[in-house]
């Protein structure tokens, strides 16, 4: 294999590994615009989703298309329980209490799945049976080019959703001023409901393409929670778009790194491309620096 | 610490005094419960419970002075923890130092790790915070796991000996734990006590309010770290008492999942008290033990209890205690105490103005929120800023203050250019503040909001807490609200907790008085004392005040010079009198004559 397609080789599963991060980031960064909160158990919400497609198809053996519909139904469902049972009662506190909730829901939710389905991570099929194609030397694995076309898909529907429709607009209009918003009718409270349900579907999905490639089990949560919030700072806290790059970059410095220096030591390149942005650019790619009123 | 005696009985007064009744016999109890082994046998495993909690309780004290006094997020406890352990694992067993030895090196690393922590706060607060402790306990937990020859990897470390005293090894868990026991309760007493100091005051008002404090002069960033600081130590004290009581340690003893159950721990009990810390720790501990018939559901049971903890205690195990004994314990009437006057003049006759600012200019992107004003504010007149709303008069006061560094233009405070200067280095040359949506401390009471002001660097009084009290009970009464000192400002209506913020202010001794619109929300009669007051102030030789109002009627009577913006630029100055009929700002308020006409 010659230099410049291994280069690509590693840029392509990069970008695919960079984008189950970005759409669980996606989930987190709606949450953190309509409601202020930082979600802890966003990696949760991707675990839960590989774990509802692996009862509907290895376990009730239903077809694999209807499984994943199936599973991003119990997700959405799961959005309302999550948006009533941790956030709501705590909505007019500070970000503190409701962030330790959060923590609480991300280990009531582990260990819940970890008591029902055993520690042994379970293996889930692939979309397709064919494992990929070979284009001038560069081998192109189905699931990731799954994954990179429903990411494509994912973040085009979002667009269409919040710049062209109404209910987009009402969603917009909540997150950036919940009272404006109710003083001119919108229902908030179901607007934030229907974040939370749009999050942990997102989420879901996410769990439901990473699955085949990572095995399912409750300790992805963790794995995909902390690279989701990296993608988040790198891209800029709270933003759309900041959480797609974010999340595409952090993949792609994670397999350069892999490739080229210690396998190993994989995770420990996101975390430094984390502290990099933490200390030379907290506000990531694409935030603003927001001083506070007084 | 105190030289001279009549402290010390004060102090031991004020240990009498701070002790309710029914906790006495409570707290003899704990003292006589370590020595419970030495006379009825225990089973080694008690004695491990017990030891498990003494040393775990120390670092979830370290949380309750991060999170509890401070309000910082910290998830990264049990890194710090595991530093300390570390420290005296490798340092007794490989690099052959005494526990001693090894318990400093431990306190000293996780310390200057505390140290680090704190110091990214400079410029990431909040949620940041938690990204970054979560990040900083990955790492640990990824260095200790990887690089195996320095840490002995997933094996861990065996066979870590015991401390000895005057010569005696502590090989007997009975008199270990009376060690770790000394230990612990030396650390509750220290943080029981910490809340009532300078920095435990200074701790609460970065927690109540961050931006507040910073202004009424708390060098804020400091004291976070500080608290972190300390906190990484309580944690490296707890591991280090850890590592050697049970001999064994290894990275899967310091992950995340440990600094979530030190959360918990400190969150059950109440994190804002050392003893509801410890409640929280031993209840958390022995949980577990209490139901072994959940087994497999336990640590789900345990996940959904921090969120039932969080919806129905918000401030624990502890704040329901003390909730119910305040429910029970008569109210404490203060005592009809004398209070000197309020002492406000300012001895100088520099005749150089007060604050000079030169071209100004605040840009926001392209929002040209201040644009290239010039102001001079003479010693001891009432000077207001007017202009419509959105003009830029919040913004100036902003830049003014510090919080907000002007995108060019310089300001000097008595011809000194405090233009790079923080909000609190302002607050330490006598700049005061009030804000125009109030920004107190709500969950301090009203004297404590005052001694945050009046503890300000520079107040000239006298040293020492009584001399604090007695100038924050002077603007207290100032204010007129003396009978008030007590009660939490949360708990007191809008126009007294405006009063409160004024009295903040003016315990610090201002030379120099911002007040941000101290009329809004009042109601006519408010309105009236507020005109009193500040003529009261005015009166107070070189006392300077510059306000922001939109109560002309106010203005007229209170104000020596106007100053009017509008879009950001100047458009008049002058007396009362001559600003107010001027043609610009007539326009500026009430619309161009062309416009009426049109």
């Amino acid at each position: 294999m010659n230099g410049l397609s291994f280069n690509i080789q590693v840029l392509f599963s990069g970008l695919a590994v960079g984008s189950i991060y970005a759409l669980v980031s996606l989930g987190l960064v709606l949450i953190i615009r309509t409601t202020n909160v930082v979600n802890f158990a966003q990696g949760d919400f991707a675990m839960l989703g590989a774990y509802a497609m692996l009862t509907m198809f290895s376990v009730l053996r239903l077809p694999y298309f209807l499984s994943i519909l199936l599973a991003l139904v119990v997700m959405g469902i799961f959005g309302i329980a999550f948006n009533y049972g941790v956030y709501y009662p705590l909505r007019n506190r500070s970000y503190l209490p409701v962030l330790i909730s959060t923590l609480g829901a991300a280990i009531f939710m582990q260990n819940t799945i970890l008591a029902l389905f055993g520690p042994q991570p379970a293996p889930l099929a692939k979309v397709f049976s064919s494992q990929g194609i070979e284009i001038g030397g560069v081998f192109l694995d189905s699931q990731y080019l799954v994954i990179l076309g429903v990411t494509a898909a994912a973040v085009a529907f979002q667009y269409f959703l919040f710049e062209h429709t109404l209910l987009g607009k009402k969603l917009q209009a909540t997150s950036q001023d919940k009272d404006m918003a109710r003083l001119v009718g919108i229902r908030t409270a179901w607007m934030i409901a229907i974040t939370f349900i749009y999050s942990a579907m997102l989420g879901g999905l996410a769990g439901i393409l990473v699955g085949p490639i990572l095995f399912v089990s409750t300790g992805m949560a963790g794995v995909i929670a902390l690279k989701a919030f990296s993608s988040t700072v790198i891209g800029g806290f709270g933003d759309v778009t900041g959480a797609i790059v974010g999340g595409l970059l952090l993949g792609v410095v994670e397999s350069f790194g892999a490739a080229y220096i210690s396998v190993p030591y994989k995770d420990a390149f996101g975390f430094l491309l984390l502290f990099v942005f933490l200390l030379v650019r907290p506000q990531g790619i694409f935030g603003e620096r927001i001083a506070e009123k007084a | 610490m105190t030289p001279h005696g009549g402290a010390s009985v004060s102090a031991f007064a004020r240990l009498r005094s701070r002790i309710p009744a029914p906790v006495v016999p409570v707290l003899l109890a704990l003292l006589v419960l370590p020595f419970v082994p030495f006379v009825h046998v225990l089973s080694s495993y008690a004695l491990n419970i017990f030891m498990q909690a003494s040393t775990f309780a120390v670092a979830v004290l370290g949380l309750a002075v991060v999170l509890g006094y401070t309000g910082q997020m910290n998830l990264a406890q049990a890194a710090f923890f595991g530093i300390g352990a570390y420290a005296v694992g490798l340092g007794t067993v490989a690099w052959g130092l005494s526990f001693w030895t090894a318990l400093v090196v431990g306190v000293i690393a996780s310390s200057a790790f505390g140290c680090v922590v704190g110091l990214t706060t400079i410029r990431l607060g909040g949620r940041y915070l938690a990204m970054i402790t979560i990040a900083c306990q990955q790492m640990f937990d990824f260095v200790m796991l990887n690089w195996v020859e320095f840490s002995r990897g997933p094996d861990g470390i065996a066979g870590i000996p015991r401390p000895s005293l005057f010569g005696h090894v502590l090989a007997d868990d009975r008199e270990y734990l009376l060690l770790c026991a000394v230990v612990l309760y030396a650390v509750i007493f220290a943080l029981w006590w910490l809340p009532d100091t300078r920095l435990g005051r200074d701790m609460k008002a970065v927690r109540e309010n961050e931006l507040a404090a910073e202004v009424t002069g708390v060098h804020t960033l400091r004291v976070k770290v500080i608290a972190f600081t300390l906190s990484a130590a309580l944690a490296g004290v707890g591991g280090a008492f850890y590592a050697a009581g049970f001999a064994y340690i290894s990275p899967d003893n310091f992950n995340f999942a440990r600094s979530i159950e030190f959360l918990t721990m400190a969150l059950l009990g109440g994190s804002q008290s050392p003893f509801g810390a410890g409640i929280g720790t031993v209840l958390l501990i022995l949980l577990p033990e209490w139901l072994r018939f959940l087994k497999q559901i336990y640590l789900a049971a345990y996940g959904l209890s921090v969120i039932l903890i969080m919806v129905f205690m918000p401030e624990g195990i502890w704040g329901l205690l003390c909730a119910a004994w305040q429910r029970i314990a008569k109210p404490q009437r203060a005592s009809a105490v004398e209070v000197p006057r309020l002492a406000l003049d300012i001895a100088t006759s520099d005749p150089a103005p007060i604050l000079r600012v030169q071209d100004l200019k605040m840009h926001f992107g392209g929002l040209k929120a201040v644009d290239g004003v010039d102001l001079q504010v003479s010693r001891g007149t009432v000077h207001a800023l007017i202009g419509p709303n959105g003009s830029g008069k919040t913004t100036t006061l902003n830049v003014l203050n510090g919080i907000y560094k002007p995108t060019s233009g310089r300001i000097f405070i008595e011809s000194e250019d405090v233009t790079a200067l923080a909000p609190h280095d302002r607050a330490a040359r006598g700049v005061g503040r009030t804000f125009q949506n109030i920004r107190l401390f709500p969950a301090l009471s009203a004297l404590e909001n005052v001694m945050v002001g009046a503890q300000r660097r520079n107040n000239p009084i006298r040293a020492g807490d009584a001399a604090l009290r007695e100038r924050a009970l002077s603007a207290l009464d100032f204010v007129g609200l003396l009978d008030q000192a007590g009660t939490e400002v949360k708990n007191l209506p809008y126009g007294h907790r405006r009063l409160v913020e004024i009295a903040r202010a003016l315990a610090g001794h201002p030379k120099l008085l911002f007040l941000d619109e101290p009329a809004a929300g009042l109601n006519l009669t408010e309105k009236g004392e507020l005109v009193v007051l500040l003529r009261r102030l005015r009166a107070a030789h070189g006392l300077t005040i510059f306000l922001i109002e939109h109560d002309m009627k106010l203005i007229e009577s209170v104000a020596d010079r106007i100053t009017v913006i509008n879009f950001g630029k100047k458009i008049a100055e002058g007396t009362p009198a001559e600003v107010l009929r001027h043609p610009e700002v007539i326009a500026a308020y009430l619309g161009e004559p062309a416009h009426a006409a049109a």
